[in-house]
């Protein structure tokens, strides 16, 4: 979904998530699907995960925020996701990560004012033996050093 | 010609995917019949894209191989590293549970059977439940994920449970820096860990499975899904498994990127669909967990050796080790690393055989300054203790866990109140918020080191305080382990903690 669609329709929302009420503890899968449809879990969502479950609004919004993945509005057009564990810390991951935020000119969980990426930290891809790791858009990248953070950002019109 | 490149995430991190293309491309335009099989990781992640090619007379190993590589490869003028298996690093492994894994395509369940396969879980289903528990007992096998608590008599305890209901849920929630054992085994052989949770919901008599695996993981949550489908269309899953009068059936739950939800009764609340808050024990889940019924949570290695410790038989399983610690340990050698990747052995390895020898010491050439082991709550271990034996009792003496098996390893640029400090932030960015002395205790931690780098002398002692209260007033390991990290780099590198003024003076 795009930043400036219109907000989904509380029937559109119910007509998504309904089909997954009979799971075991399905509020997560309702969450990843709505994120997944729109992009973030849209406001308008919580009164009818409430209904739907029978939580009151608080609870909802209560999982909603607990969980990093989450996100309230959209992202950028791009999403990129720097590790900032220890592993990736041995390999030198601050420096990298530092000249991305700099050349973007936005602070973690940020985005670049033309809306084209956004900036996250990620503790951990599994990818320790071969830091500093990164993901763009789902895709993994092993031993980020500061040229390779340069093409990425390049490619996504950074 | 049957060509192997991996699928395995960090073989993709490192252009498997690019080199899968051009070999296909190439192969096109030269007229040659080139069967891709995308096959998980051995594990040598220094090697990765490590690509195997066969001709009809066994595999032969090249890597790293990059795109431009491809065309010397057809040729056959690219250096060859030989069989895998006579690679040093491969050789000196004992793989149990990961013997599959890089070997077949994850998801032909007829090589899995081929390679042994489903033997166990045949084996198990003539058995009965007391019998199979009783197997996992002798086996001596204990939680892989960090606990080390034994899995028989978790299983036990489920079974001998009275419930309309039970479950086995997987914890592949493996968000501890440093490793990625669950994550390589789930994208390179998903059916052993299907196969151990069915032999676990036969012992223990139930009939539901879940898997809460991490968001971080994409592409092996795209695997073991595809693998469950598979398995249930081909009965391994399903109203009678295998042919037998077991019910058993998994789904795989993305979970939603909070580390906590790797502590299990934080996990099972999450996947109740709430907030991953850690619950109190007792009750304990094995008697009261998903939704308040007797389940079996455990990690993804331990799962996925059950299928050999039944193939092979519990006494063949407990033959490796060392002490209480049996069978065999599949250690994730990472960070500054040369020889970085997965390295299934007997427990009992010292450390120095692991960081020096296997390894290689460090990727940057500089000298080892520590390693971290068992995650981003595992003791900094500086190079005068690497003596010590990796088990669960000998680690702890030292005052550490061998945890998942993760070790990361530091070159000497590494500043370790840096490293403590970023020990505290993540426990305060992480702490699920319901005891005081992790949620509060981690923001006092970041800002006592902070004082200390300030060249507060009196803060040394506040920082040690407060370690103190965290790890015994904490629900959870969260809280409760993170004065490891910390306390060992106090104690260990007590140079990097020297404050200004008395670096002045």
């Amino acid at each position: 979904m795009h930043a400036n669609a219109p907000a989904p329709a509380p029937d559109e929302i119910r007509a998504l998530v309904a089909p997954l009420t009979a799971l075991e503890g399905p509020l997560l899968p309702m969450l990843h699907a709505l994120q997944r449809e729109y992009g973030f879990v849209p406001q308008d969502a919580v009164p009818v995960l409430a209904d739907l479950l029978n939580l009151g609004r608080a609870e909802v919004h209560g999982v909603i925020s607990f969980y990093h993945d989450f996100r309230d509005a959209p992202a950028g057009r791009h999403v990129l996701k720097i590790c900032r564990a220890e592993a990736c810390q041995a390999m030198g991951c601050d420096a990298v990560a530092e000249t991305a935020l700099q050349r973007l000119g936005v602070d973690w969980h940020g985005t670049t004012r033309d809306g084209a990426v956004t900036v996250e930290p990620v503790y951990c891809l599994g990818l320790c033996a071969c830091g500093p790791a990164a993901m763009l858009d789902g895709q993994v990248i092993g031993r980020v050093d500061r040229d390779r953070m340069g093409q990425l950002l390049d490619e996504v019109g950074a | 010609m049957k060509i192997y490149v991996p699928l395995d995430s960090a073989a993709r991190a490192l252009g498997a995917d690019q080199v899968a293309q051009v070999i296909a491309a190439e192969a096109r335009n030269r007229g040659l019949t080139v069967q891709i099989i995308r096959n998980g990781s051995r594990g040598m992640i220094w090697l990765e894209p490590l690509v195997e090619v066969d001709l009809g007379q066994g595999r032969q190993a090249y890597g790293p191989v990059s795109p431009a590589d491809v065309p010397a490869l057809l040729d056959g003028k690219l250096s060859s590293l030989g069989p895998v298996e006579e690679i040093p690093f491969f050789a000196r492994q004992t793989r149990l549970t990961f013997a599959r894994c890089g070997v077949i395509d994850p998801l032909d369940l007829t090589a899995y059977q081929a390679h042994g396969g489903l033997a166990g879980l045949h084996r198990a289903i003539g058995m009965g439940s007391a019998q199979i528990v009783q197997e996992v007992a002798d086996s001596g096998l204990r939680g892989r994920g960090g606990a080390g608590f034994p899995t028989g008599i978790k299983w036990k305890t489920v079974a001998e449970a009275q419930a309309a209901q039970k479950y086995i849920v997987c914890n592949a929630d493996e968000g501890d820096s440093g490793t990625f054992a669950d994550r390589m085994i789930i994208e390179g052989d998903p059916f052993s860990l299907i196969e151990g949770m069915a032999i676990a919901g036969i012992g223990v008599g139930a009939t539901r499975g879940y898997v809460y695996l991490r968001s971080e993981y994409p592409v092996a949550i795209d695997i073991l899904n595809r693998a469950v489908q598979i398995a249930r269309e081909n009965g391994l899953l399903g109203p009678q498994v295998l042919g037998s009068g077991h019910a058993f059936d998994i789904e795989v739950r993305v979970g939603a990127g909070a580390y906590v939800c790797g502590e299990e009764t934080s996990l099972l609340n999450s996947l109740e669909g709430k907030r991953g808050v850690v619950r109190a024990k007792p009750p304990l889940p094995a008697l009261e967990g998903f939704l308040g019924r007797p389940t079996v949570v455990n990690n993804v290695i331990s799962l996925a050796t059950v299928p050999v410790i039944f193939e092979k038989g519990a006494a063949h399983y407990a033959d490796f080790g060392l002490g209480r610690s049996r069978g065999t340990v599949t250690l994730q050698i990472a960070g500054n690393v040369r020889h970085g990747g997965l390295f299934e052995t007997a427990f009992g390895a010292t450390l120095d055989q692991v960081v020096n020898q296997i390894g290689g010491g460090t990727a940057s050439g500089r000298p080892v300054k520590a390693v971290q082991v068992g995650g981003p709550l595992g003791a900094y271990i500086p190079v005068e203790q690497f003596d010590t034996p990796l088990g669960y009792e000998e680690l702890d003496q030292k005052g550490g866990l061998i945890g998942h098996a993760g070790l990361v390893v530091f070159d000497d640029s590494a500043d370790m109140l840096r490293m403590a400090r970023f020990a505290m932030e993540f426990c305060a960015v992480e702490s699920c918020g319901k005891c005081t002395p992790c949620r509060i205790g981690a923001v006092r931690g970041v800002e006592t080191i902070d004082r200390i780098a300030q060249g507060d002398p009196g803060a040394i002692e506040l920082l040690t305080d407060l370690c103190d209260t965290m790890r015994d007033g904490s629900l959870c390991a969260l809280g409760g382990f993170t004065p490891y990290p910390v306390m060992s780099a106090l104690r260990h590198f007590p140079d990097d903690f020297a404050t200004q003024k008395e670096a002045a003076e």
